[in-house]
């Protein structure tokens, strides 16, 4: 982690629409008047004419990429996590998940680092919705690197994509050099022994300062970063649970029906070891500086050590 | 075709949406039949469509955002060779492709599955949008509830299409009076109905009879004319249409025909043809 880099997510996806822009003529953006905090103004700055604003109508929004997705198009469609998983849920499900359309939501805000907005804004429940749908894939990039990749593998694959972007600059944690995104299958972010740490999104570069701490203490936890939520990479997951025995998942997220939830779900049914879940457990947010909020809530390094203590107690 | 010819064909629509509702023993025949006029105005003379390549892309396209009036669909479907007239005996059923609301990826034909109320109407205004986007020539049309129109998610698809000026979108409101829980003065009126939506920047034609083959004709024919701006038909029709016992009955909202009832009714439509 010498690299101390920083870029939000939401600024790999605006920035990739670009480029995307630059290749395709076959796909439009929408936004619902948060073009500035989504980025996909920068798409609208270099392609205007293929931008479409539909004001604030979330719900509109995602019937109109549906519409435009049955004519054999590409429709991204972004607004935050709260209103594009919470608020137009229902017509996610049946007017873009039940056909299966080729619509790319990319939904930026997502969990407590959304910060001083607080609870309203602080969609901690997207996951959990959004991989009920049948049909969906579901991605949450943990850094610059992968949002790229993710955004790119959004507009390449067949069928709905929510794709789960932060406001908060993140670190980098991956070199750009050799990276490879492989939808559905984890990366082994690092090696150990003693205990699995599955995360996603914001939660990746933690737990990596954790097994850094954890490895002071004698402790080996390998990372996993999970940045396919659905379909789930139950292989790689499965694979080091054999060798490790325990779990600790990580996300910015509830702690229900989320990551946390679906690694459990597969380690019940196939292997069952001890689990323990680091999120936001079953509370709203609350406003303050993202940094607070993530450690107010044991949504940081410590927070993640502490659940491998205990795991392995 | 001729307005004779097309009266013809509505009321064999009519038969298919009784036997459909008859079979399934659910279902909803009062808006199907009332709207059985005006859908077959589009697929047998206004839009554009190709039985053998229901995908093809120069389509003209059509939204039953009031999905729930399936069975309608369904028979101008089957009628008009999409697929053959004996799956309608199908409808509902385990495993058949007829869905209870409109499914696009299971039925030839259908451009947008539909049945939650105020959605279909978005994604008909996104097909609009994208044949303006792309220079496409086909038309997209959508027929709406009375009572659907009460959902935020019509207005706001209204806005876009009226702040686009999208002129190649063509929304039929069957206001025929009744939603499930009453009149629609009952529930919660969305009337006046044309003003709101001149307000929201449409076109607005007022067809006085819906079932009337010669005004349905009319209306069409002016709506194709107008440029600049999105079209709105507020056709007035009678829920249940061509069935007696059913005519403006909003029981029969959301029932079927039992045994007696589907005689009575296709010997009533026998006449008719």
């Amino acid at each position: 982690m010498a690299d101390e880099k920083r870029i939000a997510t939401r600024v790999s996806y605006g920035e990739t629409l670009v480029e995307l822009g630059a290749e395709h003529d076959d796909f439009l953006v929408f936004d619902a008047d948060l073009a500035a905090a989504t980025q996909t103004a920068k798409f609208k700055a270099a392609f205007p004419d293929r931008f479409y604003n539909a004001g604030i109508a979330e719900g509109n929004m995602m019937g109109l990429a549906a519409g435009v997705a049955t004519t054999g198009r590409v429709a991204f469609a972004s607004t935050f996590a709260m209103f594009a998983a919470g608020r137009a849920y229902e017509q996610i499900r049946n007017s873009i998940g039940y056909p299966h359309l080729n619509v790319k939501i990319g939904a930026t805000h997502a969990g407590i680092s959304v910060g001083e907005d607080g609870a309203t804004h602080q969609c901690n429940e997207d996951i959990a919705l959004m991989r009920t749908i049948p049909g969906m894939t579901v991605v949450v990039p943990a850094d610059d690197v992968e949002a790229r990749a993710a955004t790119r593998c959004a507009y390449a694959t067949d069928g709905p994509f929510y794709l789960r972007l932060g406001r908060l600059a993140a670190p980098v944690i991956n070199d750009p050099e050799n990276y490879e995104f492989e939808l559905g299958r984890a990366i082994v972010m690092r090696e150990g022994a003693d205990v699995t740490v599955v995360a996603c999104g914001l939660m990746v570069a933690a737990a990596l300062e954790a097994a850094d701490a954890l490895a002071v203490e004698g402790i080996s936890a390998e990372v996993i970063n999970m940045h396919t939520i659905k379909p789930l990479d139950g292989e790689t997951l499965l694979a080091s649970a054999a060798k490790t025995g325990r779990v600790v998942t990580v996300e910015e997220h509830s702690v229900i029906g989320g990551l946390g939830e679906a690694c459990a779900a597969v380690l019940c049914e196939k292997n069952p070891v001890p689990v323990r879940r680091v999120g936001v457990r079953d509370v709203y947010g609350e406003s303050g500086p993202a940094l607070e909020l993530l450690d107010k809530y044991g949504l940081n390094a410590e927070g993640i050590a502490s659940a491998v203590r205990e795991v392995l107690a | 075709m001729s307005d004779e010819e097309l009266i013809q064909v509505a009321n064999e629509v009519r038969k298919g949406v009784v036997v459909g509702t008859h079979a399934a023993k659910s279902g909803h025949p009062g808006g199907s039949l009332g709207a059985a006029d005006i859908i077959t105005y589009l697929y047998f003379e206004e839009m554009n469509v190709d039985p053998a390549d229901p995908r093809r892309a120069d389509r003209d396209r059509f939204v039953l955002s009031k999905g729930h009036c399936a069975p309608a669909l369904y028979a101008a479907l089957a009628e008009r060779g999409f697929f053959p007239k004996d799956d309608l005996e199908s409808l509902r059923h385990v495993g058949c492709h007829l869905q209870g609301h409109p499914c696009m990826n299971g039925t030839p034909g259908v451009d947008m599955s539909t049945g939650s109320l105020g959605q279909g109407v978005s994604a008909a205004v996104g097909m609009a949008l994208s044949a303006k986007h792309w220079g496409d020539a086909y038309r997209t049309y959508c027929l709406l509830g009375d009572g659907e129109i009460e959902e935020g998610q019509v207005w706001e698809a209204a806005m876009f299409a009226g702040n686009r000026k999208l002129d190649n979108l063509c929304l039929i409101v069957d206001h025929n009076g009744l939603q499930i829980d009453g009149s629609i003065e009952e529930v919660n009126s969305a009337m006046p109905i044309a003003d709101k939506f001149a307000a929201f920047k449409f076109h607005v034609i007022e067809l006085a009879d819906g079932n009337d083959m010669a005004q349905v004709r009319a209306a069409f024919e002016e709506a194709r004319s107008v440029t600049g701006k999105p079209v709105c038909i507020v056709a007035e029709t009678v829920k249940g249409k061509g069935v007696s016992f059913m005519e403006g009955q909003v029981g029969w909202h959301g029932k079927a025909p039992n045994d007696e009832q589907f005689e009575q009714a296709m010997a009533e439509l026998a006449k008719e043809a």
